[in-house]
């Protein structure tokens, strides 16, 4: 009886110790494994930089990009309170005017100072969007008609096929020169350079688009057609309720893949056409070439890449949440 | 006396890379309104080719099907279709699969409330009311079968087109849908034409059953009527003599007469019953 009851505890014991070293695995495979990553990397990158001169100093470690991430932000507190303060005193300036002659009209001139890291992220990522959805409108249904029109397809493919593989950069200079020559208007609702940057953004992301949703169409499952066919669904209800679902999971792989050269591309386009943004904040500092540019343009780097990752997550949970198909691994 | 349904002298010839070929030959066969018919042959003999010209999804190269002295020309709800993988829908729910077809069809005819009544209702019939607004991934591959039943049952159709619909079912659960089956058409006596390759199955459900010889060119080799009492109880008849001579008339249609070409070499008389369900299948 008593060595019954000792076998019992001893197996309860064991039992919990199992939950216990599984939870334990479970939290190393998760939370641990990714933090001693990120340790080694820092380490490394603080050896490798303390042993790299250039001629702007020391390649900037984590320490100077913290530095510069405190600096980056203190210059754009700065920036926005000496933008109240113009603001203000033109106020002041036509509340006295306008107390002198009653009919005075009051301008107000827009602030015109260096924009900020900030403002530069901002831009980019108001760039990249709109381009994407831009191309999304256009390539979507694209793919959709390219995808059910077997003859459209056989069109079509070629020009995809040659045009794909070219980088949007080469198309930079084309685009800028037809835009300065059509898009002219006094008041224009766009910078001419946000248009070229959006542009070129949407050139990219077009092709996996149109590739990837027509494929996705194109390969519906038979069956699912013939149940179509069989209910006389008309062709725009049997677009809404059986190809656009069925190809969701296609289109957001062609969405996911576009926006993540869209975003790669675009800083490039605007190291390269010195279109606002976080590209020319990175060539405005190179140019600068303070002691401090290395390690901005490293931070620059870093927020880069943060945003590529976010980018890249906030579609993947837009697809999860839209996609019947949960089956499909999502990384 | 006229036939409801009408396969009338069908030919089926499919373009291949290698020339054409010659799937079907001269199929005839006459349906009376209410009955249900089990198609039986080997596979690739072409059940599948003569199911999908009645749907309408395939038009066959000569001759036609005639339905209540309309000739077939394109699919349509009324000749309803349960496809072998159940086919839903995955990002619909079961009542959602089913309310695509309601819809499509009654839409003109019955209020919102009517159209809900008779997609509950249509579940009810085949016991899937409890898991109704489950998605086709949370429910196993019989409840599948069922809602894709529900579904074809749910168009009203003047004929139900079944393609192997217990094919991808393990056998108990495969019985459980044949007694359901059977219950539904006790109530609703429709037109069926059911593709088989289960012999037992062939003959607990239906009033005919025609046997397909082997391709190339193949047609209807026999017919056997199956003339059993209903409701049939597959227990009781296992001991039936009428039952059993039916059964064996198919079996030995299919092993004696249209045994397999490849088969044929080696192994001529030890095969047993399970070696042919092996074969059919
Ligand atoms: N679309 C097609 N093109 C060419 N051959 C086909 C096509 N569909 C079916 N076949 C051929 O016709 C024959 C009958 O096919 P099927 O009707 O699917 O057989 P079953 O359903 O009896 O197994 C097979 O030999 C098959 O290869
Ligand atoms: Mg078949």
């Amino acid at each position: 009886m008593n060595t019954l009851m000792d076998k019992i505890t001893f197996n309860g014991t064991e039992s919990t110790k199992l939950v216990v070293i599984n939870l334990l695995k479970h939290v190393s495979q998760s939370i641990a494994l990714p933090i001693l990553g990120i340790l080694v990397f820092l380490a490394l990158w603080s050896t490798a930089a303390n042993n790299i001169d250039t001629s702007l100093g020391k390649f900037p470690g984590p320490g100077a990009v913290a530095e510069q991430v405190v600096n980056l932000y203190q210059e754009h507190r700065a920036e926005r309170i000496k933008a109240e303060k113009f603001y203000q005193r033109q106020e002041e300036r036509n509340a006295k005017r306008l107390a002198q002659d009653p009919n005075y009209q009051p301008k107000i001139r827009p602030y015109t100072g260096k924009e900020t890291f900030w403002d530069q992220i901002i831009t980019s990522l108001i760039t990249v969007m709109s381009g994407f959805l831009l191309a999304a409108i256009i390539a979507i249904p694209l793919g959709i008609a390219v995808g059910l029109s077997r003859s459209l397809n056989t069109a079509i493919n070629p020009i995809i096929q040659i045009f794909k593989p070219v980088s949007p950069l080469a198309w930079l200079p084309l685009v800028t020169m037809v835009v300065s020559a059509l898009y002219v208007s006094d008041d224009p609702m766009f910078a001419k350079s946000f248009v070229n940057s959006l542009i070129t953004v949407t050139l990219c992301c077009l092709w996996p688009m149109v590739i990837n949703t027509s494929i996705g169409v194109s390969s519906i499952d038979e069956d699912w057609v013939n149940v179509s066919k069989v209910l006389q669904l008309p062709a725009l209800k049997h677009i809404q309720k059986i190809v656009l679902p069925a190809s969701i999971p296609a289109i957001f792989t062609g969405m996911r893949l576009s926006l993540g050269i869209a975003w790669m591309v675009l800083i490039a386009a605007e190291m390269l056409a010195q279109n606002p943004g976080l590209g020319k904040f990175v060539w405005d500092e190179f140019q600068n070439g303070s002691s401090q540019s290395l390690s901005r343009i490293m931070t620059a780097v870093l927020v880069i890449g943060l945003i590529g990752f976010l980018l890249d997550r906030s579609m993947l949970s837009i697809q999860s949440l839209l996609s019947w198909n949960k089956q499909t691994d999502l990384r | 006396m006229k036939s409801f349904l009408e396969i009338s002298h069908i030919d089926m010839v499919f373009e291949t890379p290698k020339g054409p070929f010659t799937a079907l030959k001269s199929v005839d066969l006459k349906i009376n309104k209410g009955e249900f018919i089990s198609l039986i042959g080997h596979s690739g003999c072409g059940k599948s080719t003569v199911l999908n010209i009645v749907a309408g999804l395939l038009k066959a190269t000569m001759g036609g099907v005639i339905i209540n002295d309309k000739e077939v020309t394109t699919p349509g709800p009324e000749r309803a279709v349960v496809f072998q993988n159940h086919s839903l829908l995955p990002w619909l729910t079961a009542y959602q699969n089913v309310e695509l077809a309601v819809k499509q069809v009654f839409h003109k005819t019955k209020s919102k409330a009517e159209i809900r009544d008779w997609i509950e209702h249509n579940l009810k019939l085949v016991h899937m009311d409890h898991a109704m607004h489950k998605r086709p991934d949370e429910i196993s591959g019989g409840m599948k079968q069922r809602v894709g039943i529900a579904r074809a049952l749910s168009m009203q159709p003047e004929v139900l087109l079944m393609d192997e619909p217990f094919g991808a079912l393990d056998a108990l659960t495969r019985a459980h849908m044949q007694d359901s089956l059977m219950e539904i058409q006790d109530e609703l006596k429709n037109t069926v034409i059911m593709i088989t390759h289960d012999v037992d199955e062939a003959v607990l459900l239906s009033d005919r059953i025609v046997m397909m010889t082997n391709g190339p060119a193949a047609t209807i080799g026999e017919i056997q009527e199956v003339n059993l009492a209903r409701p049939r109880n597959r227990v009781a008849l296992s001991n039936d003599p009428e039952y059993n001579e039916i059964r064996s008339n198919v079996l030995t249609f299919l092993y004696e007469k249209q045994r397999k070409i490849e088969t044929i070499t080696g192994k001529q008389s030890t095969l047993d019953e399970t070696e042919i369900k092996e074969q059919i299948a």
